[in-house]
């Protein structure tokens, strides 16, 4: 067995201190040494988008990174938005649309939409579908997550137009 | 899956990385594409030496000529503009349909050169825009046209001991003429056939196709096909072996579309 390799993060505001081993993906230490067991796993190999987490402040799938990679970082998991405003409008949207049925995929949706509500503020429709794209949900047809990512999107530009943004080609 | 067991090294320079490597590590970056492989166990190492430490890992350096992009810059970064000029809009337009965002921010364009997955986005663009790799080695840098740098399936140009360190991009000017199409059936999945030209007054047309499970074929003098597609794309889709009749069509028609898109941009 290779040697456990020594790691410090800071997880949901909190300093950590672990030793992982260094084949262990940051979303075996989060579920598995730190029960953060919001974060999911789903494909494992970067597809499905169910153990997207953010790494110093940017999105990333936690089942193809290792942990030893993120030593020194700073990482957010589902469980660490509850100050969040953004976070809070969508969940209520996510809510109020139907924007989930069993649940697997969500943790992971919203952190991607709470990525496309604060890089993308003008996104349209087809924006917001292409965005998602990295995130499949089995369950709803994905009609009510867009719903709910443009509701956020509306509520936050107030009175401001959407902009038409091309899908790629 | 989980991977098989590995050691964990993580060089703080270059002269240590090369060590690493001489000694059978296999580098690793963002690992978007060997974080797969490692899960499902098709690949193996013994050891990964995690580049992401290194001294200039990514970063963007231009003059008036060319572009120096690290090799562990990320499609994210290149997505949101790190690139300058022309030939930084083109590079934008490509990483912002590499896979998904979460991908882009770890993944690399130097990772994703070296893996050299036939399928893979840079492998296509770098050669059609005629970038340069430049590997470091024991005895210091070499300068490899990315153009002859994808030798086969997951191949590359690297020699034993030699790592990619950065990509070097000629700063277009602003009238250069762009087109790209890659077939995806849904967005971020690998291509099923890839074609790049580029059109630069005064210079000979280049063009590219690619994610046809074999190396991008690359047309230094693309003249002919820009002059007349519906001609030239079989030819073209005749010089890559053994396509099937349905990959052959996506090959010839992503031709003729990347040929239209350089003409109408």
């Amino acid at each position: 067995m290779s040697r456990k390799i020594a790691i410090v993060l800071t997880v949901n505001g909190e300093p950590r201190q672990l030793l992982a081993e260094p084949r262990d993906q940051l979303a075996d230490i989060l579920r598995g040494a730190l029960l953060l067991t919001g974060t999911h796993v789903g494909c494992e190999h970067g597809v499905c988008g169910a153990c997207t987490v953010e790494i110093d402040g940017a999105p990333a799938r936690s089942c193809i990174t290792h942990a030893g990679s993120c030593d020194g970082s700073t990482v957010r998991t589902i469980e660490g938005f509850g100050d969040d405003a953004v976070m809070a409008e969508l969940r209520d949207a996510f809510a109020r649309e139907h924007a989930l049925q069993c649940g697997y995929c969500t943790p992971g949706m919203l952190i991607a939409a709470r990525d496309i509500v604060l890089r993308l503020p003008h996104a349209d429709e087809a924006r917001v579908r292409e965005e998602l794209s990295g995130n499949l949900c089995r369950c709803t047809g994905y009609r009510g997550i867009v719903r709910a990512v443009l509701a956020v999107l509306a509520l936050r530009r107030g009175n401001e137009p959407t902009l038409h943004i091309p899908l790629p080609r | 899956m989980k991977p098989a067991p590995f050691s964990y090294a993580r060089p703080k320079d270059w002269p240590e990385a090369l060590q690493l490597l001489a000694a059978g590590a296999r580098p690793g970056a963002g690992t978007q594409s060997l974080g797969p492989l490692l899960n499902l166990r098709l690949a193996q190492p013994n050891t990964i030496a995690d580049l992401r430490h290194l001294p200039d890992f990514a970063g963007v350096t231009s003059s008036s000529a060319h572009i120096r992009i690290a090799a562990g810059t990320t499609h994210a970064a290149i997505e949101d503009g790190a690139v300058p000029g022309r030939t930084g809009e083109i590079m934008a337009d490509v990483a912002r349909r590499i896979a998904y965002r979460p991908v882009r921010n770890r993944g690399t364009i130097g990772g994703s050169l070296a893996h050299a997955d036939p399928a893979g986005d840079w492998v296509a663009v770098l050669p059609a825009l005629g970038a340069t790799a430049i590997a470091i080695g024991a005895s210091g840098e070499r300068r490899i046209p990315t153009a002859g740098f994808v030798t086969g399936i997951f191949e590359t140009a690297l020699a034993e001991g030699e790592l990619l360190r950065a990509v070097e991009v000629p700063m277009l000017s602003a009238d250069a003429k762009w087109g790209h199409w890659k077939f995806c059936r849904k967005p971020g999945e690998f291509s099923k056939a890839t074609a790049c030209v580029l059109v630069v007054p005064g210079r000979p047309a280049r063009a590219v196709l690619a994610a046809l499970d074999a190396p991008p074929l690359v047309i230094e003098d693309a003249a002919a096909l820009v002059a007349d597609s519906d001609g030239e794309a079989p030819r073209l889709a005749d010089l890559v072996p053994g396509l099937a009749d349905w990959r052959r069509a996506l090959a010839e028609t992503a031709l003729r579309r990347a040929v239209a898109m350089a003409a109408g941009s």
